[in-house]
């Protein structure tokens, strides 16, 4: 399972991508590999708040439907629209193509509630 | 049958299916295949090429005996006195309300002999309804442990067993007939049917071939192994039901649309209730309906329309060919026409959706 260095995580396999007071969020190749075919996403709306932890989106598989939490406070500056015809980007591409939501982060010290790669991956291995 | 440690059986071919990465459930108290490297990829594997499906959890009776033929026409709801010998069949268990107590396939092997293929779930209750009402001198074997079934599912799927060395079946068998081949020195029934929508065939085997011939219909490049969650798609695009979902002992054939399987010209059990209810219609019938987007809807969600309440969804899922939401539900009468709009509500959803003939799919020409 990829758990690229770069990125923070939370226990329920999103990941966040901070850039100054911006961060992209999506969900962990962990999560897609369990979630099987994505058939739907109910995106995040532009200017909504949304609170850590909090939900953010609801994924649909083949067989069940996801809630998906926001790693961190802020407004929903962009949802990736792509994700409405192509929501198998999302398996093909979760660090990638398949993000979800660009965030303008409300409190930048909720990262450090966040996992670091390392502690991601033990987390993974405590799962299995 | 093999049991884990958690009292669930293994198909002869779950080894393969696990060397194979395959996502392995618990279904009908069997650990199963759901997937190996997608459902959707599997899903369209089958309808645009050809697909293997591990069926061997599935039953099979052999009833046999001068009355046996006799036996059988008064338990299933299809005819079985004009059938041929090579010639397969599709109807019911009915109880004596003309409830379903199982959908299945009855075989005519010579006219002393008939193979019933039952659900898996409904082995062991189907069993003790049938053997319960033979006559004296006709016996029952409840021969699914020592028979493996492979399901070969496509437009390609002749093709394939044509390239099988020395395979010959013949002519083309027709749909819902039979024949037995051999391949690799295994006697194989091989019958012209399956659950998919799609040109497709069943393979019966004894259980101890059952891995070799696995093994050598995956050795052709162009066959993928398919799970139990694609099998689903696939057969709720094709419109069919599924026991325990879409049909159960409180329905019966005539609600759930499905009386071109009922033969109302003999006596059956049930069939008095049946003809009651094809004489004065029911208050509700079985549909199909797409839904507006993506989202599916699931089972027991409630189906409305004109304003209220009017009925239930019992299968839903996915189509990979249409790329929407799609599944069967029982609505009261007036709303099952094609085109009706109805609005699938639950789990605090609302999905409008349009009751629709199936398959849903469009199925390829030729």
């Amino acid at each position: 399972m990829r758990v690229p260095k770069d990125l923070k995580y939370t226990k329920t396999h999103e990941w966040i991508r901070v850039k100054g007071k911006e961060a992209v969020v999506g969900i962990t190749e962990y999560a897609q590999s369990e979630l099987g075919d994505i058939t739907f996403i109910e995106l995040p709306v532009v200017n909504d708040d949304l609170a850590q932890l909090g939900r953010m989106a609801v994924i649909e598989s083949v067989k069940a439907a996801s809630d998906i939490y926001a790693p961190v406070s802020g407004k929903v500056i962009a949802a990736n629209e792509a994700l409405q015809n192509h929501p198998e980007k999302i398996n093909e591409s979760p660090y990638g193509d398949g993000w979800i939501a660009r965030i303008e982060m409300k409190d930048q010290s909720e990262i450090h509630d966040l996992m670091d790669a390392d502690a991601y991956e033990a987390h993974l291995e405590e799962l299995d | 049958m093999e049991l884990d440690s958690k009292g669930l059986g293994r198909t002869p071919l779950y080894g393969r299916h696990v060397e194979a990465g395959a996502r392995m459930v618990p279904f009908a108290g069997y650990l199963m295949p759901v997937q190996y490297s997608g459902i959707i990829g599997e899903h369209l594997q089958t309808r645009e090429k050809v697909g293997l499906f591990d069926t061997c959890h599935m039953g099979e009776f052999l009833i046999r005996g001068p009355a046996a033929e006799a036996d059988v026409d008064r338990l299933v709801t299809c005819r079985v006195d004009d059938m041929s010998v090579g010639q397969c069949r599709y109807g019911f268990l009915t109880n004596t309300s003309g409830g379903i107590i199982d959908d299945l396939i009855v075989f005519k092997m010579s006219t002393e002999e008939y193979m019933l293929v039952v659900n898996a779930g409904t082995r062991e209750k189907d069993a003790g309804w049938i053997s319960r009402h033979l006559s004296t001198g006709t016996s029952f074997c409840d021969v699914s442990d020592g028979t493996a079934k492979i399901d070969l599912q496509g437009p390609d799927s002749m093709k394939i067993l044509s390239e099988i060395p020395g395979f010959d079946a013949g002519d083309t068998i027709k749909r819902f007939h039979f024949t037995f081949v051999e391949i690799e020195g295994v006697r194989v029934l091989l019958s012209r049917t399956g659950y998919t929508g799609e040109v497709g065939y069943e393979l019966f085997c004894p259980s101890r071939e059952a891995v070799r011939l696995w093994d050598l219909l995956l050795g052709f490049e162009e066959v993928k192994p398919i799970g139990l969650g694609a099998r689903d798609t696939l057969r709720l695009e094709a419109g069919y039901p599924l026991y325990g979902h879409d049909i159960c002992e409180d329905r019966s054939p005539i609600e759930a649309g499905l009386e071109r399987f009922v033969y109302f010209d003999k006596n059956f059990m049930g069939c008095e209730s049946l003809r009651r209810q094809r004489d004065d219609g029911c208050r509700q019938e079985m549909t199909a309906f797409v839904c507006e987007g993506r989202r599916s809807a699931r089972e027991q969600f409630s189906v409305s329309a004109g304003g209220r309440a009017v009925g239930t969804v019992t299968s839903a899922g996915f189509s990979p060919c249409l790329k929407r939401g799609i599944g069967l539900c029982y609505v009261d009468k007036e709303f099952a026409s094609k085109g009706q709009e109805i609005s699938l509500s639950g789990a605090g959803l609302k999905i409008p959706a349009v009751v629709e003939q199936t398959p849903v799919y469009k199925k390829r020409a030729g």
